[in-house]
């Protein structure tokens, strides 16, 4: 059972269209991991493909291979029936292979047109630039993508959507024999997707063969004539979209069931640890007000663009609001910055694990002490006993594998890096914790210790607060889920009341 | 004992590692044992105490300077300002040696010195403008402020006998050259702040990671602040024994110092990103340095032979370190 | 009169430029003078050159410390060589080895993947070393007079001089802002990922641009002998430093991506207008030290308030 946005429904294409690529027994592995085990796949002409996995199920390791920027260790790819080998992204394109992938690969100081037309410029004289053609070609291919702004434009002065359209102006300047898509509507609005998938359609029209990788099943049900499952680096099964349905294709993904094994009673409160009242920064969200207890875990569910991050940023003291009150433990909370809170005792783990939760060359003891090296120092003088005594601590609580507290977190897994953020989160003793996004990216199993873990903690007399874009986390994880939408908290949700369908619509800013 | 030990080890810091990993690791000293045999085959009179004074001599005033600016670096910043620090300072010890008495030279000089620092750490950490112009700007500006000062004439310190300023550059204390002693102390003060104490972990960690340093807590613009104090410290250490050396000084006595800093900075695997590096390497790097131009002096060669030796080694140096790091020998651009 | 605001505001250094004048005219009888003006431009043309080809490298995201010890190199080669080459000869061989510094530069920064501050810091060094060594610590003087003739030399009453920079500047501003390879420099500068994933050659490309910042160099030695009549070893020193300034003070970013020619220019003229003008109020020279480096400090100041438009991040 699933909530669907309305959009309109897909055409699906008969199943005897020709085949564009084959990929075949593809394995590659990273240091310490084998990300794909020799994995076959198909794709046809003129349809949609989903690649639907977990995080770290090695969809996007694949279709890395597909587009020229990994090497497979072993296996073919056969395209139109000849088998190639594309060493980088330039072979791939001329191959009319085409990744439109997260990190954009455009120059924001440049214009729309430039970028479009990157190293492939139409010239006068030879040497030089013709602008005029520039931005003519470059107006032509924009509105058949139905896009408002100019070719003259600076790219960086573009939204994150509008510069992903550049980017996919960019790809049908080379007539792409096959588009891949990776998790494209992570920072899109809805009106946005729609966008995006008229275009997708429009290149399907065209005869391509678009790959669409994501783990969104209201998306991949609507967009998809065909979805293949890869689990943990293997091939699972491909199935047609039009006779399957989400649980199905849901069980081939995980191969169990969601972590419903955690036990929801009713959570005993203790007081309210931290209250916040009308919280605002212009452009950013506006009046917010919530309070969390001791021993209840909060979830904040919402889209990519929400405002939940910068409220967070917010009460652990890195923004400072234009108007509200934060209140911790019933006091005025003057925290002006991040080591006032953690005097407070707040906690943040934050959203992106390599950029502002570990400092990557440092071992794994040192990050775990950084947020509050004052308690292993004595005069100025660290006391490296006491350090290794509290990673080993948190080595085995968390279950965090790497070979010992001297090795550096760049190696580390991410859901070992993750584990690393949270012990040294944990080795604050915070009253207040609050996790953003704590399983992205992260494997099945370190997920759910994780979940259970954020359980624990509540009621071992923490407060909780939880941010996350995923449906099945915060519903397994939260006692309260408070919704956000476009910087305002929509509504409030007691576990017990809420249900699928009006959280996406509380996220989604329709009526609820 | 074994904390002093441990902090060295720590500085030179072995793991299992490829060949490659280990030229770029420990190249450096494989580099120095290289020059000093060389050297001392080539030349009878290398190996002579009295030269090997005169080495770690014109070693201690770049390597004290070298100390602090290491600092600087591995918070992920510059300081191309330490060469005309060193005039300015150098200058105003020995003109105030005359004009006020020689205790008090100091002690005022300290003071400019490290307000000349600060100027930069508020520009760089409070600020946060870039280092690299900032301290450009201040190269220029403090060598005005010097040339204003003296009006463009050299200083002498009048009765250069009988002063006990002698002390910082001419003197010995138990057989050890006095400017040597204090390259040494400090060096040795400094690397044990910087493995061994809280400060020392915060620098590594806004060098490494500054926004990660900010979630953690650290309080970086402070933290930034305090390396360009150090850097300025250990620069007016150097025009101390500069100054007690020579008993005068001309108004850009300290010009082109900078680079030479810098490159025993970068020589001693340092890297200019920030994040890691070490005060024994920048020794090592810096010594380096001193032991090229004395060994080439000793050969026969005229001094500025030695500017070309360093930019191959140099170049060598920083290609072996970070081929290490890549893991093969030529960039793939 | 819009177009000149728009000028106006996206090259600030241009107001500062006007001011300058302004200020100079009203202050000095000596100063609002053709003769004067022509001074100026000759004296702006030497940092000018090498800050034209400087420009170029530090849009790419790289810089060039060794253009100092390059003009020595130039010059010492230009007018040492004259007893043996003749004047085309030595001239020649002078701006070849500008082009073979670039070269050098360049083919490390490439293949070695070292960063292009260490590589020229080391050849900086390097090349310095090269021209003591040549020279033997010795100033070269050049015996034929047409040489410094040609250093004092005019067309139409302008120098030579200016006018060769002012080609080379009309020249250097048509490349980089129409030709491929002017946008090249941009897309490097700007995200050398994204370029190279589009299938730019960065390290050939980088490689051209030190060839040129070297060539400039060598060219501003060569011409700076010529006003001379002379070439010393230590020529060119702090070179770098003001070529930097000028290319900063024109508006071309450190982090790389964005910069102009017409912005360099003006930050090379608001030096030389400068050092000029304080020159005729007769302020030592000492003060034009401490005012350029404040001046610098303060456009860094301006700068970082003016540019919140840099996203809404937290902390930066």
């Amino acid at each position: 059972m699933s909530a669907h946005v309305e959009m309109e429904e897909s055409v699906s294409r008969p199943s005897d269209q020709k085949t564009v690529f084959q990929l075949r027994g593809v394995s590659k592995s990273f240091p310490g991991v084998k990300a794909l085990n020799g994995v076959d796949l198909d794709v046809r002409e003129g349809e949609v493909h989903a690649l639907l996995g977990e995080n770290g199920a090695g969809k996007s390791t694949l279709m890395k291979i597909l587009a020229g920027i990994y090497q497979p260790d072993e296996g073919e790819i056969i395209l139109e029936g000849q088998p190639v080998h594309m060493r980088t992204p330039l072979e791939a394109r001329d191959y009319g292979v085409l990744l439109i992938h997260q990190e954009l690969s455009l120059v924001p100081d440049m214009t729309v047109a430039e970028n479009v037309f990157l190293n492939n410029m139409p010239r006068f004289a030879k040497l030089f630039v013709h602008n005029g053609h520039l931005n003519d070609r470059c107006a032509e291919i924009l509105s058949r993508l139905n896009c408002k702004f100019k070719p003259t434009e600076r790219l960086g002065s573009l939204s994150i959507a509008n510069q992903q359209m550049v980017e996919i102006a960019r790809a049908l300047v080379f007539h792409p024999k096959v588009v891949i898509f990776d998790e494209p509507t992570a920072s899109l609005t809805d009106y946005e997707k729609v966008v995006l998938f008229g275009v997708i359609r429009e290149l399907k029209e065209d005869g391509a063969a678009i790959v669409y990788i994501s783990h969104r099943m209201d998306e991949i049900f609507e967009l998809s004539d065909r979805i293949s499952v890869l689990r943990d680096g293997v091939y699972q099964e491909t199935f047609e979209t039009a006779k399957t349905n989400e649980d199905e294709v849901t069980q081939r993904m995980i191969g169990r069931d969601l972590d419903s094994d955690i036990a929801h009673e009713p959570p005993e409160l203790g007081e309210i640890a931290l209250q916040v009242s009308n919280l605002s920064i212009a452009g950013l969200y506006s009046d917010i007000s919530f309070d969390v207890s001791v021993g209840e875990v909060v979830g904040f569910y919402g889209l990519v663009g929400a405002g939940r991050t910068e409220v967070m940023e917010t009460i652990f003291g890195l923004r400072k609001p234009d108007s509200g009150e934060i209140r911790v433990n019933g006091k005025a909370s003057g925290i002006n910055c991040p080591s006032d809170a953690i005097d407070h005792g707040l906690g943040l783990v934050p959203e992106s694990r390599k950029e502002q939760g570990l400092v990557l060359g440092m071992s794994c003891k040192d990050n775990t002490t950084l947020a509050h090296l004052g308690d292993f120092t004595k005069f100025g003088w660290i006391n490296a006993a006491a350090e290794k005594a509290i990673f080993n601590q948190y080595m085995e609580k968390l279950r965090i594998k790497c070979p010992g507290w001297e090795y550096s977190t760049q190696n580390l897994s991410g859901g070992n890096q993750q584990k690393v953020v949270i012990g040294k989160w944990l080795s604050t003793s915070p009253k207040i914790l609050i996790l953003d996004e704590p399983t992205r990216g992260i494997d099945v199993g370190s997920k759910s210790e994780i979940h259970h873990l954020i359980r624990d903690l509540a009621k071992s007399g923490l407060a909780v607060i939880v941010v996350s874009s995923e449906m099945p986390e915060v519903l397994t994880v939260s006692d309260r889920i408070i919704g956000m939408y476009d910087g305002k908290i929509t509504k409030c949700f007691d576990r017990a009341e809420v249900t699928e369908d009006s959280l996406i619509r509380a996220i989604t800013g329709q009526e609820v | 004992m074994k904390a002093l030990v441990e902090s060295f080890k720590s500085g030179l810091n072995t793991k299992d590692m490829s060949p490659l990993q280990f030229f770029g690791k420990h190249g450096i000293s494989v580099a120095f044992v290289i020059c000093v045999i060389t050297f001392s085959l080539a030349s009878s009179k290398f190996l002579s105490a009295d030269n090997l004074f005169t080495v770690v001599m014109q070693a201690s005033i770049i390597g004290t300077i070298a100390l602090g600016v290491t600092f600087v670096v591995i918070g992920g910043n510059l300081d191309l300002s330490v060469g005309s620090l060193l005039s300015f300072s150098t200058v105003l010890v020995v003109d105030l040696h005359d004009k006020v008495d020689p205790g008090m030279a100091i002690v005022l000089m300290f003071l400019f010195t490290l307000l000349i620092g600060s100027v930069n750490g508020y520009l760089i950490g409070y600020l946060r403008l870039n280092s690299l112009i900032v301290t450009l700007g201040m190269l220029s500006a403090i060598q005005g402020i010097t040339l204003v000062y003296t009006g463009g004439k050299n200083v002498d310190i009048a009765d250069q006998e009988n002063t006990w300023f002698t002390f910082f550059g001419r003197e010995e204390l138990l057989g050890i050259p006095v400017p040597a002693l204090i390259f040494i102390v400090l060096g040795i003060t400094l690397q044990i702040v910087l493995v061994k104490t809280g400060f020392g972990r915060k620098i590594f960690a806004i060098g490494g990671n500054d926004t990660a340093a900010l979630f953690s807590g650290l309080r970086r613009n402070r933290l930034v602040f305090s390396t360009y104090l150090l850097s300025a410290f250990t620069t007016a250490c150097a025009a101390l024994i500069l100054g007690s050396r020579v008993m005068g000084s001309q108004n850009n006595v300290g010009e082109g110092y900078e680079l030479l800093v810098l490159a025993g900075v970068i020589l001693g695997g340092t890297s200019l990103l920030g994040g890691s590096g070490s005060i024994v390497r920048t020794i090592i790097g810096v010594l380096i340095l001193a032991l090229i131009q004395n060994g080439l002096l000793l050969l026969g060669y005229p001094y500025y032979t030695q500017w070309l030796v360093t930019w191959v080694v140099i170049i060598v140096a920083v290609w072996l370190d970070i081929a290490a790091k890549r893991g093969k020998l030529l960039s793939s651009f | 009169m819009n177009r000149i605001v728009a000028i106006a505001k996206k090259q600030p250094i241009w107001i500062f430029v006007v001011v300058c004048l302004v200020f100079f005219s009203l202050s000095s009888p000596y100063f609002f003078d053709i003769n004067n003006f022509s001074n100026i431009l000759l004296q702006a043309s030497t940092i000018g050159l090498i800050a034209l080809g400087m420009t170029f490298v530090m849009i790419n995201g790289n810089i060039d410390l060794s253009v100092g010890a390059t003009v020595a190199l130039a010059a010492s080669l230009a007018v040492g060589l004259q007893p043996v080459l003749g004047i085309p000869g030595a001239v020649c061989v002078g701006l070849l080895s500008g082009i073979l510094v670039g070269a050098l530069n360049g083919i490390i920064a490439w293949k070695t993947g070292v960063d292009a501050f260490i590589v020229t810091l080391g050849a900086m060094i390097g090349v310095r070393g090269i021209v003591f060594i040549y020279t033997e610590e010795q100033s070269f003087y050049a015996f034929d007079f047409a040489y410094s003739d040609f250093g004092s030399s005019t067309l139409f009453s302008i120098p030579v001089l200016v006018l060769i920079f002012g080609l080379l500047t009309i020249t250097a501003h048509l490349i980089l802002k129409y030709s491929i390879h002017g946008r090249n420099v941009f897309a490097v500068g700007g995200n050398r990922v994204a370029a190279k994933e589009a299938g730019i050659r960065v390290g050939p490309h980088m490689l051209v641009n030190f060839i040129l910042v070297g060539f400039l160099a060598a060219l501003s030695g060569v011409l700076l002998s010529t006003q001379m009549g002379a070439s010393t070893p230590n020529l060119g020193r702090n070179y770098e430093l003001w070529t930097i300034t000028a290319v900063v003070l024109g508006g071309t970013r450190l982090t790389g991506g964005f910069g102009s020619i017409i912005g360099t220019l003006g930050g090379v003229l608001a030096i030389a207008i400068l050092r000029n003008g304080m020159n005729l109020l007769q302020v030592p020279s000492f003060y034009v030290l401490i005012i350029l480096g404040s001046i610098l400090i303060i456009v860094l100041v301006i700068d970082k308030r003016f540019s919140s438009h840099q996203g809404q991040g937290v902390g930066a």
